[in-house]
């Protein structure tokens, strides 16, 4: 109850018509972006962030919510209408949506969509007003061995779990930790990787670094491919949900908000596997299972209420322990710091207003994306005609300016240019995006954990498991790691038939 | 789940055989990185009370950094073949077109040398007339417009709506 009064004070600082206009602006802005092909939620929230550069903390969290939200929206209807996910978290809602869209269902599809994207965002931004204080209060009481101990877990779950490819996922990992020592040393003050420039002395700024790879990277790979032939665009109605699809929707929406808030909340749970999972209840639930395949509304519903549920969900470990799990995470965490917050425990009693404001501004952000977009659905579907040569040149241009505005200094267009050049060769090796990002911004919070550990014991490494929990969380790394293929490995024992299967595991 | 990446890829039965020898180029690049790291932390000095120092995790870093790339040069060798990202917008069926790439590269290349000079309104709108005509498109005098005006607008927004005047260059006093 506590927490809710909180709430209403945040609702009551964020909702003047100023703060509203702000939010309009980031959900029309957020959107717009997120509709334009090959541009995910991470890449539209870095590609606005200057845009928030110049405002106020709380109005800038406010017209932030709309972005991310607005952006997520997009990509959503994206996936619908080009039957091609931007992102693998919409993989899920493109197989049935698209289908809807081709039986002339595109604005049904759109319709639960939204729908289900609201009722997931709002309950879980309520989950987040319950859960993160409380593992916050838990998470003030850790000391830096354990607090390494969890970076160390995000890093290697994320790493290790997700992706194809082990071997390429640590290369990411530690290219990101390294491009997070480039800088001045926090402790002795010594510039390192700097070349002996006073730019990199200064620390990279995260936000060029993540225009770079997100939509630098994108579009410079999309031009070494850019398709010639164009994609099938289904036009778009009035977006409105007949009797039959509400009835058929309400329970999906509520499922897929179900599964999805946990797998955001803990690291590596990102939105694909409760996405998949929702599809997969749902196609057991059905009582059309005949269409699923053929455009079945529950699973545009259940996916995509699951996909925001895990957006909502990544905001408790974002806030209570300072750590980012998913790339729009990350760059929101990336955000925050812009401003001089450093979310972690003491956050949320050292600058309670701040947080109760931006959960607020997410509620509202949210309620703005469901009023503003339903009836600018047709509209943003004609964004998806924009002719390539000139989209792409859009971004070149927006990402320039954005890495140029903060500083007003063309190194950092030199710099968005190595990091894109970088992108571009990850993209090219499948090399995932995600553990670098990472890398940088945990790498340097792990260092400054692990030697304020070592300091305390005065260098002795027995300090790292001198807390319980440290303990627990590095078993359950081993577990997490080890575990799954040591199960496939007693159970297939004896045949022969998984072990070019293990041996692709390996690399 | 990955089973819906379009399209796929043409080279998958002869995969066994086929190598991808540029990934020898980007392993070559990661043992220049990690052991650059490293050479770059023994230059640094330990304080003391500071029983870790600013050495030991770029020390780490750049380590692992060589290792994997001697296993990525190991695995390239072996035939592991990357699978390359998809998109909405991508067609991975085609060979790769690295002369746009370089276009857009030199593009950008320009902006960076020139918008100190020229300001952001004019280098901003060569920017998008630029990359435009690199990715294909021949309505020049159009892109030329388009271009001014989201340069001018945002060199408007970003002073009037932000408080932050991005360089006027040549235009001072106009703008």
């Amino acid at each position: 109850m506590d927490s809710l009064s909180l709430l209403g004070d945040g609702l009551a600082s964020a909702a003047t018509p100023e703060n509203l206009l702000y939010a309009a602006i980031g959900v029309l802005l957020g959107t717009f972006v997120g509709v334009l092909p090959g541009i995910g939620p991470a890449m539209a929230v870095a590609l606005l962030l200057p845009v928030t550069a110049g405002l106020e903390v709380t109005q800038a969290f406010i017209m932030f919510a709309g972005i991310y939200y607005g952006g997520m929206y997009g990509g959503s209807t994206t996936s619908i209408l080009l039957n091609t996910p931007g992102e693998s978290a919409s993989v899920m809602t493109a197989i049935e949506g698209n289908k809807m869209a081709k039986k002339g269902r595109a604005a049904q599809a759109l319709a639960t969509a939204a729908v289900g994207s609201f009722i997931a965002g709002t309950l879980g931004t309520l989950g987040v007003v319950f859960f993160a204080p409380a593992l916050a209060s838990i998470a003030v009481d850790i000391g830096a061995p354990s607090y390494f101990a969890i970076t160390v877990m995000s890093l290697v779950l994320v790493t290790a779990v997700l992706g194809s490819s082990k071997l390429r996922g640590f290369i990411a990992l530690f290219l990101g930790l390294m491009i997070g020592l480039v800088g001045l040393d926090l402790n002795t003050g010594q510039p390192r990787l700097s070349f002996g420039t006073t730019q990199l002395a200064d620390r990279l700024d995260v936000v060029v670094v993540a225009v770079g790879i997100f939509a630098l990277g994108e579009a410079l790979w999309v031009a070494a491919h850019l398709r010639r032939t164009p994609l099938q665009i289904t036009p778009v109605g009035q977006p409105f949900l007949g009797r039959d699809d509400w009835r058929r929707s309400w329970g999906p929406w509520l499922r897929g908000t179900a599964l999805g808030f946990p797998f955001g909340a803990i690291p590596a749970g990102g939105a694909e596997t409760p996405t998949f999972l929702s599809y997969l209840a749902e196609k057991k639930l059905t009582k059309h299972p005949e269409e699923f395949g053929n455009g079945a509304i529950e699973g545009v519903a259940g996916p995509e209420a699951a996909n925001n549920a895990s957006a909502a969900g990544t905001l408790v470990p974002l806030l209570a322990l300072g750590l980012p799990v998913t790339a729009t995470a990350s760059i929101m965490l990336a955000a925050l710091q812009g401003y001089g917050i450093v979310p972690g425990p003491q956050l949320m009693s050292e600058q309670p207003d701040l947080v109760w404001t931006l959960l607020a501004s997410l509620l509202i952000g949210n309620t703005l994306l469901l009023i503003i977009n339903l009836p600018l659905a047709p509209a943003w579907a004609r964004l998806l005609r924009i002719p390539r040569p000139q989209l792409y040149a859009g971004i070149l241009f927006f990402a320039s300016l954005g890495a140029y505005a903060t500083n007003l200094d063309p190194f950092d267009i030199f710099l968005l240019l190595v990091f894109g050049l970088l992108g571009l060769a990850m993209r090219r090796f499948g090399i995932p995006v995600l553990p670098l990002i990472l890398g940088v911004i945990l790498g340097p919070l792990m260092e400054t954990k692990l030697r304020e550990a070592l300091t305390i014991s005065d260098g002795s490494p027995s300090a790292l498991v001198g807390e319980p929990l440290a303990v627990v969380v590095y078993v359950f790394i081993v577990l997490a790691v080890a575990g799954p293929p040591l199960v496939r490995r007693l159970r297939g024992s004896g045949s022969d038939s998984d072990t070019p299967e293990r041996e692709k595991e390996l690399v | 789940m990955t089973e819906t990446r379009t399209p796929p890829v043409p080279e998958a039965p002869q995969r066994a055989v086929r190598q991808d020898r540029a990934q020898l180029g980007l392993a070559a690049l990661l043992l220049a990185a990690g052991a650059y790291t490293v050479i770059d932390a023994t230059t640094l000095e330990v304080g003391f009370a500071d029983p870790v120092g600013p050495r030991l995790f770029p020390y780490v870093v750049g380590s692992v950094l060589v290792v994997l790339s001697v296993l990525l040069a190991v695995a390239a060798l072996r035939g592991d073949v990357p699978e390359a990202d998809a998109g909405e917008d991508v067609d991975l069926t085609q060979p790769s077109d690295w002369t746009t790439v370089a276009k857009l590269v030199g593009v950008l290349l320009f902006t960076i040398v020139t918008v100190d000079l020229l300001g952001w309104a004019i280098s901003g709108a060569l920017l998008f007339t630029g990359a435009a005509w690199s990715l294909g498109s021949r309505t020049l005098i159009r892109d030329v417009i388009a271009g001014f005006v989201l340069s001018v607008a945002s060199w408007y927004a970003f002073y009037v709506g932000l408080g932050i005047p991005l360089t006027p260059g040549i235009l001072d006093g106009i703008l």
